[in-house]
């Protein structure tokens, strides 16, 4: 057996958004094992729904993330619904969808570009980032915010997209539409994406489903899992295709990512054109009381939340177990046997994002 | 490969994507929520936007003093003060930067 050394990976590295800690435990320039340390950004989120408002707290949930925000908002609002039997109405449901699916489109060019960037291709990169300004700039159009939506509450949401707001965002749909078209294809067959990711970081079928792999990560080794399925908001309305792959590698978790994309888009199409008109929320009188978890699909799979109130305008306790914490455990299968130079390429294809995990 | 070669062309000899922020400035959007902004000629101190506020941002002194204060730094711009506000006197200006 050959010397083995400790390299440690982040907390500060060129390719993490976040501060995390990995421990390679080398040998020669192969990793045998990693060592995760994770607490750098703790903002204990959780513990503040103790001190505010209920109705407040939607606003907290949407900054536990600063990526898949409204989303998160959205996870929150549908478990005091549940607890406090809200019928939300049919135009909210439908508008939370179509916000839903803009921010997965976002977040999915976002790691696209940041996953680019970490085996150096920075045109990826930059075209990636361009094509997601706009959906930011969507975003801003129709909900006042380039990521904080806002526009989410209990019983519904609190800002309609009006006639022309809906003809804008068709309008960048067909235009992402074309860029996607354009550039997707580039990235899939590529010499030197398919050299630094095939094979890569493999994760099996078996490995993802006994580590409770979520996600894109999941679906990436062919287990086709999606919560939308339960068809929550209008999903069950609108209907999507779960986009799988098989060899369970970063290539994989690539063209998932980018097949979701594609799927996105005409989920958005079909959410538009099938909005029902109508209220857009619905006043909710009372206190929450009972217990309920939560659970929605987010760019990098599921997130669960456990609410529970007493009765009175603050909750007793709240809390968030979200994607990239129970993709942690299958990443650390996917690293022992990779080169270190394969490292930030692996840790980025699960797309960590590591101020949800840690709240 | 060959579909990219326009936006090579568009690369080389287009626009840039990027705008030299501070000299050129995009206009806001309509509904794009900025600085929160109070006419206080029509104010009544009610009190409303203090209580709803997430961020224990707005601060407001009831009779006699009869002041409102706000601390743009602890503002996160969410706008459920202007929502609650019952003589609307509060607004979000979309401008930001000057």
């Amino acid at each position: 057996m050959s010397k083995r050394t400790i390299i440690p990976f982040g907390p500060q590295h060129p390719v993490l958004p976040e501060p995390i800690q990995l421990r390679l435990v080398m040998e020669e320039e192969r990793v045998v094992e990693a060592l995760p340390a994770i607490g750098y950004i703790h903002r204990g989120l959780e513990k503040l729904v103790e001190k505010k408002d209920f109705n407040q707290c939607v606003f907290l949930a949407e900054r536990v993330c600063g990526i898949c925000s409204f989303l998160h908002s959205v996870t929150y609002s549908q478990g005091i619904e549940e607890m406090m039997s809200v019928a939300v109405p049919d135009r909210a449901k439908f508008l939370r969808l179509i916000w839903g699916e803009i921010h997965r489109v976002h977040s999915h060019l976002l790691w696209l570009g940041l996953l680019a960037d970490s085996f150096g291709f920075e045109n990826v990169f930059m075209h990636a980032w361009r094509c997601r300004e706009k959906v930011l700039d969507l975003m801003e159009k129709t909900a006042g915010h380039r990521v904080m939506l806002g526009t989410c509450c209990v019983g519904g949401v609190r800002r309609d997209i009006t006639d022309e707001g809906l003809a804008e965002v068709l309008r960048v749909v067909d235009e992402l539409q074309k860029e996607f078209d354009e550039f997707v294809p580039v990235v899939l067959n590529d010499y030197s994406i398919k050299q630094r990711t095939i094979g890569v970081g493999k994760l099996t079928k078996e490995q993802a489903a006994e580590l409770g792999a979520v996600g894109p990560v999941a679906r990436a080794s062919g287990i086709a899992r999606d919560f939308r399925e339960t068809g929550y908001a209008a999903y069950g309305q609108v209907g999507f295709k779960i986009v799988t792959a098989t060899s369970g590698d970063c290539y994989a978790r690539i063209q998932v990512r980018c097949g979701e994309m594609y799927e996105c888009l005409e989920m958005i199409r079909r959410a538009v054109k099938a909005l029902p008109a109508g209220a857009i929320n619905v006043a909710v009188k009372g206190n929450p009381s009972g217990e309920v978890v939560s659970r929605v699909e987010q760019p990098r799979g599921e997130v669960v939340y456990y609410l529970k109130g007493n009765g009175t305008k603050n909750l007793e306790r709240m809390r968030i177990r979200t994607p990239t914490f129970a993709n942690l455990a299958p990443l650390l299968a996917m690293l022992p046997g990779c080169e270190l130079a394969d490292v930030p390429v692996i840790v980025l294809s699960i797309d960590p994002c590591i101020s949800c995990t840690e709240r | 490969m060959a579909n990219m070669i326009k936006r090579v062309f568009s690369n080389l000899f287009g626009r840039p994507a990027t705008r030299l922020y501070p000299f050129t400035r995009r206009e806001p959007f309509v509904g794009s929520r900025g600085r929160l902004q109070n006419d206080i000629d029509k104010c009544i101190f009610c009190g409303m936007c203090q209580r709803r506020c997430p961020t224990d941002a707005i601060v407001v002194g009831k009779k006699p003093d009869k002041s409102w204060t706000f601390d743009r730094y602890r503002c996160i711009v969410c706008g459920y003060c202007v929502e609650v506000c019952p003589v609307k006197c509060l607004s979000l200006d979309p401008k930001h930067g000057d």
